[in-house]
């Protein structure tokens, strides 16, 4: 039970931060409808509004975490290039995929897609969490303002579930791998 | 721009307004950064400023300042007070519409006629 460097990166950028992210997605659409309809000062107490604002900024804090650990350390080892001569291409996914017209649509409509629809997400997370911060309970006399944020909420989960579904196929097409061997768990095969 | 708040009790709008217009400013300049990377070698080049992630270190960016900057510049001018915010929605929605579209393959293709 041997993972690579590279392969225990790319779990955290996906499974740890960016499914993490996603598992949080429902929660937030709740604590701003939840807290903006009706006036949420009157429900909820002092300390469950603190809770839902750091609710609000862990995500937007994993969202910038997902998108900056794919773009600066998944990224670069996807778009590798191989050095002459390589025919092996299984380490150096992005030209493994492009080099094959069956596969090359991964790379091509995927990898474009996902790479820059996934910034959004940081930008309108943040956005959420600021808008949150300084209105609050107030946002059920902006209902203008609610629903923006309500929209922009709903787009970053598209922009998410965009990427993250062609993150988790193109690491099974091609997946990120090499580095050095990191051991999970030492597990003897017994016959 | 300015109107009445649709409560009197509530806080001015226009820090929100802001912050939401600002938004859709850095999701719209994501697509049109993302789309001149792909179609123009000069923007290619100019957007590669960290070689192992290419022109998407320039791109994201490109758009996380102009996302800051238009953000600072609205909230300086609409912090203390209120904003028509169906415009502001509209516009913002219009621009987040336009970064989908723009981050799109098939339409980025479409766009550069290929």
């Amino acid at each position: 039970m041997e993972l690579t460097y590279r392969d225990l990166a790319t779990v955290l950028h996906g499974m740890g931060f960016g499914a993490l992210f996603m598992l949080a997605f429902s929660g937030a659409i709740g604590v701003i409808y939840a807290t903006a309809v009706g006036g949420g000062a009157a429900i909820y107490s002092a300390a469950q509004q603190r809770m839902f604002r750091i609710y609000l900024i862990s995500m937007a804090v994993l969202a910038w975490l997902t998108v900056l650990s794919g773009t600066y350390i998944i990224y670069p080892w996807y778009r590798a290039k191989p050095p002459a001569g390589v025919v092996d291409l299984s380490r150096y996914p992005q030209r493994l995929l492009i080099s094959n017209p069956m596969t090359a649509g991964w790379h091509d409509f995927g990898m474009e897609w996902k790479e820059h629809i996934a910034w959004m997400t940081p930008i309108v997370m943040t956005m959420v969490a600021y808008v949150f911060i300084k209105y609050g309970p107030q946002l059920a006399l902006h209902r203008s303002m609610r629903r923006a944020v309500l929209g922009f909420t709903a787009a970053a989960f598209l922009a998410t579930g965009v990427a993250g579904i062609f993150g988790a196929m193109l690491n099974k097409v091609a997946p990120v791998r090499g580095g050095s061997d990191a051991v999970a768990i030492r597990y003897v095969h017994h016959d | 721009m300015c109107t009445m708040t649709e409560d009197s009790h509530a806080a001015t709008n226009g820090s929100g307004g802001a912050a939401i217009l600002a938004a859709g400013a850095g999701c719209l300049s994501l697509g049109i950064f993302a789309l001149a990377g792909d179609a123009l070698p000069w923007a290619h080049r100019a957007f590669n400023i960290w070689s192992p992630s290419g022109p998407l270190s320039g791109v994201s960016l490109g758009a996380v300042a102009v996302w800051l900057v238009v953000w600072f510049l609205l909230a300086r001018r609409w912090s203390t007070r209120d904003v028509n915010l169906a415009f502001v929605n509209l516009a913002a929605f219009g621009m987040l519409a336009g970064g989908l579209l723009l981050t799109f393959p098939p339409i980025m293709d479409a766009l550069q006629g290929k």
